[in-house]
């Protein structure tokens, strides 16, 4: 295994870096900014070509661009910035609680196809879903996932972004993606049609009826490929378990400290091994006691160890974004992650101990780990 | 020749080094000088000004000689200086607080 290699695609709030280590994941080699001064939200590998990488550069004032390098980030290619909804746009529910018009902002999350390198989905704010089939010079939305209910989705604080994609490779017409502030939804037939997938999810703070279909605050969604079946949800508040595809939710929160944060992250090879980060409250983004924590449960939720070692315990102040934590295939696993402070932190070890990698990157807004031959 | 001047971004988006020089066949008009750049340079598509409709991007503006040309009708002609290229057409990226 110690000939592998291990690329980190870090997306920030000011360019892209690329991080490179051997198998042995002790020193690394940085290159970047890629598309300095850019948001760039998200980077990821295609699973059957590892050097196909798409990612997601955007800017408030000049708008969103697909960049692809086939190259493993060396060189880089502008493909496409043209995302239309598809038809009328229609509305969803506003702030204020009147309906709003769909206007696209930015792409979220990048998810190359497990089968074809040129075919790649893209989350977007306002949440949609698009589809690429010609390695992102143009796409098309999947607009029925709109249809279920999107009338009554409702942004977040944050923007009403898809922000999770999650494939399933032993049956292609199945996927699942969450959504700020709308839940999580699942299609069967390829994104002919959706099903929001919310039964068992609470949120007494956000959302007053405990049977709305629709409306939680799903902030990261996960799943181990060998158990295409069970998949693991950080919500707003809560960290859940579905094991029949998201028709039923419970509770594995626990004996955290606090159910509240972003990121939730499944080991490479032990389906049971979860990662969650606890960040303090919705209202104070950062770790509790300042003590940044890896909270690990290896088996399946409920009972939680803290993973310490190596991560600053006194006066941390960061948080840890949804995108931004990830693992290699490697044995042992290593598990990432990045801070809005800029530090990227590694563990070679399933996350018995951690070193900071690079510490002084801008914000950090996703990581992504690729296993290289 | 109709010499425009790109925020940074975009000059290093499209691979540009300093001014743009621009030939416009017809009347000289923002939306002319942007059909050639635009053309030019096929990457700035959507960056200016937005697919479809064509509008100015919300946080684009566009000076010269001084004026903020920005909200004038994209098909009023430009001003002599800049027609004749004693002045460049300025694609400014707005200022952002903080």
């Amino acid at each position: 295994m110690l000939m592998s290699n291990v690329r980190l695609l870090i997306g920030t709030r000011k360019g892209a870096f690329i991080l490179t280590s051997d198998g042995t994941r002790t020193d690394w080699e940085i290159s970047g900014p890629h598309f300095a001064g850019w948001e760039m939200y998200h980077l990821k590998g295609s699973p059957i070509d590892p050097d196909r990488i798409y990612a997601s550069q955007t800017s408030g004032w000049f708008g969103q661009l697909i960049q692809r390098s086939d190259d493993g980030g060396k060189n880089w290619e502008a493909v496409g910035n043209e995302f239309n909804y598809v038809g009328v746009p229609g509305t969803h529910k506003w702030y204020d609680g009147t309906q709003h018009p769909w206007e696209f902002k930015r792409v979220w999350h990048l998810e190359p196809s497990m089968a074809d390198p040129d075919t790649v989905y893209a989350g977007v704010e306002d949440a949609a879903l698009f589809k690429t089939t010609d390695g992102g010079k143009t796409g098309r939305e999947l607009p029925a996932l709109r249809g279920a209910k999107g009338n009554l989705w409702q942004p977040g604080a944050g923007g009403m972004g898809l922000h999770t994609i999650i494939l399933d490779q032993g049956n292609p017409a199945r996927m699942f993606v969450a959504i700020s502030a709308a839940g999580a939804f699942r299609t069967d037939d390829g994104g002919e049609s959706w099903k929001a997938i919310n039964r068992g999810l609470k949120s007494p703070y956000e959302l007053p009826d405990p049977d709305a279909e629709v409306g939680h605050c799903v902030h990261r969604i996960a799943m181990h490929p060998a158990r295409p079946d069970v998949l693991f949800m950080q919500k707003h508040w809560d960290v859940m378990r579905t094991d029949n595809a998201g028709d039923e939710w419970r509770e594995i929160s626990g004996d955290l400290p606090t159910d509240f944060g972003f990121p939730i992250q499944v080991h490479a090879t032990e389906p049971e091994t979860i990662y969650v980060v606890p960040i303090k409250s919705d209202s104070e983004h950062f770790p509790p006691e300042g003590k940044l924590r890896v909270y690990r449960s290896r088996c399946g939720g409920d009972d939680w160890e803290p993973m310490t070692k190596g991560l600053p315990q006194k006066d941390c102040y960061v948080n840890v974004l949804r995108d931004a934590m990830s693992a290699d295939a490697l044995e042992p696993c290593g598990i990432y992650f990045g801070t809005t402070g800029g530090q990227v932190y590694g563990s070679a070890d399933d996350g018995e101990t951690w070193t900071a990698i690079v510490r002084d990157l801008p914000a950090v807004l996703s990581v992504e780990a690729q296993t290289l031959p | 020749m109709i010499r425009v001047v790109l925020p940074y971004h975009l000059r290093t988006l499209a691979g540009a080094d300093g001014e743009v020089a621009l030939e416009i066949e017809g009347p000289a008009t923002i939306a002319a000088v942007l059909d050639a750049l635009e053309a030019r340079y096929p990457v700035l598509r959507g960056t200016v000004r937005e697919h479809g409709t064509l509008k100015r991007r919300a946080f684009i503006r566009f000076f010269a000689c001084k004026e903020d040309l920005s909200n004038e009708d994209p098909g009023m002609a430009l001003l002599e200086a800049v027609v004749k290229g004693e002045e460049p057409l300025f694609i400014v990226g707005a200022m952002a607080g903080g």
